[in-house]
This record gives structure tokens, C-alpha cells and sequence, in this order.
């Protein structure tokens, strides 16, 4: 089930792209192009609590969220950037502050932050991270695993000038 | 032998139901749920089983219960339906609410969701009809067309929805009690020849078999 329903998301995600990067290409000049800015995903700021703090880890971890942060246009890693995660883990439900945690982006514009292990919810094995600190556009991210057994997720966020 | 076969009938009926329910209450899942969302999910379940029950009564496939005593406990089994499906819906609407929005207003991201919601309005939109039929009048074979279409849809949508759920629900006990619901509403709806163009009255396709 979960690799159908994959396979059409990376379907969507991809025909998603291609469409993005063919209408970018026309509508602005040569030299111009570059990485199409991330979309929030739907659903993707359900359960949000604002000013999540930043730590070193959510809860007693075992699972591993990364991903990177990069700037729309040219690609460049942001550094420093403020990523907000949570979902549903075997420590709490989404909405409980226990299961929200913030983290930073290195240098090279990458962040990891270890969690509790993610539990299917509503019919998903899911995670929720967000950039909502107001220099770029806010995102919200909403990314499936490929099996409730995975321990490790990733969310890769490409921002736009707010 | 008589007995036997009615025996087995009935425990079969009984095991499609239970097991589900029983492999669903084993889940690992449960112990990181609270209890209002771990009742919805239950109720989501009932309320499988029970569309499997309705089609089996209008038959008269259950011994015991000829057609026309079915349809008296078809009336009440659905009204059972309806009162499950609110209390999936409101118990999840309070463990999430958001999800629950999202998936009512079919933006949710999960595929399931809009099967799910679908299948919620017409069991909703079959009972007001039931309940109202006679004030409204209704043909018979005007009312046999619209139950017969919003089951097909009631069907087709709870199994879709519960398929691609991943959930409390054991896999292979999941697929078996689908599967059933499936072949129990065409072989009632191939039985009957719920599509026939003439009206009957009630009843009388029973007879006819």
C-alpha cells in the first residue's frame, strides 16, 4: 500500500517539477533559471506550535530527522536557518509540546535532529517540519515514510525571499 | 447436518467480524494512541463489519432470518452504521482536529481520506432517505435505484478507504473482511437483479428465487 501511494506522490512531486521547471524556463529570461522555491505540502502545518525551542534532542531520540536548507534561484546552502519538527512518536501525540523540537542548519545548510521513533497517525507514517522565521517564506513540510519501520526522515526545504 | 451448516454459517460470519477486531486490539500501535482515538478507530471497524452484515440480511442468507425478517434488522443495523461512522468521525475530529478538517473539505493528504468521506455521506444520505421514504413517496423502483446506488458507492468507498489505511488493523485480517464485503454486496445485487427495469413490490424478488 504505502509504496503506491509513495510511487504517486513521487509521481506528483516529479510531474510537479517538471511543469514548475517548464513554466519558470518561459517566463523568465535566460541566466535566470535555477532551483524552483519549495511549496508547503498540505497538511503541512497541522498540529503547528509556534516557537518550538531549540534542542539537542526531542525527547530520548532513536530516530533521525535531516534534510537541508537551500536559498531559491542559485541554489546556495543556508546557514543558520531555524527548522521546527514534529509528529506523532512513541513519547507523545502530535499536539503535545513533548514532541516538538527545533534545530539549526549547518554551515553547508544541513540539519539533523534526533527524535522519538514516529508512529503512523491518521492513516500515515508521518513527520512535520517547518521554516517559519519570517526573513524567507514560511514552509511547511509533511513527508511520508516509506514504512512505519524506517528511522530515519527527510525534509529538504529550498526558500524564496518573504 | 442441517445444524452444522447453519452453525458454520454463522461462526464464519461471526470470525469475518471478530478477528479483524481482535488482530486490530493485538496492535502495538494502541499503546501510543489515547483512548478517544483508539475508540474511533474501533468504531471505524464495527462500522466495516457491519457493511458487510447488511447485504447478507437482504439476502436472507443468514439462516434464521429470511429476507423479510432481514430487512427489519437491515433497517436496525443500519441505523448502528450511522452511529459508528459519527463516532469514527468525532473521535478523530477530537484527537486531530486539523486532519479531520482537512480530510472533511477533501484538501487532506492522505489518499484514503476522500473514499472515507464519501463513503460517510451516502450511508448518511441513504439513511434520511430510508427514514423519509415513505413521506417522500418514493417509487419502489425509484428508491431501489438510489439505495442501490449509494451502496455501490458506500462499498466501493469503505473498502478503498480501509485498503489504504495504515492503521491498527492487521494486513491479511484487513484484506479477507474487504474482500467479503465486496463479493457479499455483488452476489446480493447479482441475486436480486437489483437492476432489473420493472418495479416490484416488496418482497417479491425473494419469491421469485
Amino acid at each position: 500500500m504505502t509504496t503506491i501511494v509513495l510511487s504517486r506522490r513521487n509521481l506528483l512531486a516529479a510531474g510537479g517539477s517538471v511543469v514548475a521547471t517548464g513554466v519558470s524556463g518561459l517566463l523568465l529570461p535566460a541566466g535566470a533559471q535555477g532551483v524552483a522555491p519549495t511549496q508547503s505540502m498540505s497538511g503541512g502545518a497541522n498540529n503547528y506550535r509556534k516557537g518550538a525551542a531549540i534542542v539537542d534532542r526531542i525527547g530520548k531520540g532513536g530516530f533521525w530527522m535531516s534534510g537541508t536548507v537551500r536559498r531559491a534561484g542559485d541554489g546556495a546552502p543556508l546557514a543558520g536557518q531555524r527548522i521546527q519538527i514534529w509528529a506523532h512518536t512513541t513519547e507523545g501525540q502530535e499536539h503535545e509540546p513533548q514532541s516538538h523540537g527545533a534545530t539549526l542548519t549547518d554551515k553547508n545548510g544541513a540539519f539533523r535532529l534526533e527524535m522519538p521513533q514516529i508512529i503512523p497517525v491518521f492513516g500515515q507514517p508521518h513527520g512535520h517540519l517547518a521554516y517559519d522565521s519570517g526573513e524567507f517564506k514560511t514552509v511547511f513540510l509533511r513527508p511520508v515514510m516509506r514504512s512505519a519501520k524506517d528511522t530515519s526522515l527527510e525534509g529538504h526545504f529550498v526558500l524564496q525571499p518573504a | 447436518m442441517r445444524s452444522a451448516r447453519v452453525a458454520l454459517i454463522w461462526a464464519a460470519l461471526a470470525a469475518a467480524i471478530c478477528v479483524p477486531i481482535a488482530a486490530a486490539a493485538a496492535s502495538p500501535l494502541l499503546a501510543w494512541r489515547g483512548p478517544v482515538y483508539i475508540l474511533a478507530g474501533f468504531a471505524g471497524i464495527i462500522a466495516l463489519g457491519l457493511v458487510l452484515v447488511q447485504p447478507l440480511l437482504i439476502g436472507g442468507y443468514l439462516p434464521g432470518l429470511p429476507a423479510y425478517r432481514g430487512r427489519r434488522v437491515h433497517h436496525w443495523i443500519g441505523g448502528a452504521l450511522v452511529v459508528a461512522v459519527v463516532v469514527h468521525v468525532a473521535g478523530l475530529w477530537f484527537t486531530s482536529p486539523p486532519d479531520m478538517i482537512d480530510a472533511l473539505l477533501f484538501t487532506s493528504p492522505t489518499p484514503f481520506s476522500p473514499f472515507g468521506v464519501v463513503a460517510m455521506w451516502a450511508i448518511f444520505a441513504v439513511a434520511l432517505l430510508a427514514a423519509l421514504r415513505r413521506r417522500l413517496g418514493l417509487r419502489p423502483r425509484t428508491w431501489r435505484i438510489a439505495h442501490m446506488s449509494l451502496a455501490v458507492i458506500i462499498v466501493v468507498g469503505s473498502v478503498v478507504h480501509a485498503m489504504l489505511v495504515e492503521g491498527a488493523m492487521e494486513t491479511v485480517s484487513k484484506a479477507a473482511l474487504c474482500a467479503l464485503v465486496l463479493a457479499a454486496a455483488i452476489k446480493v445485487m447479482a441475486d436480486l437483479r437489483v437492476w432489473r427495469r420493472q418495479a416490484t413490490s416488496r418482497g417479491e424478488s425473494i419469491a421469485q428465487r
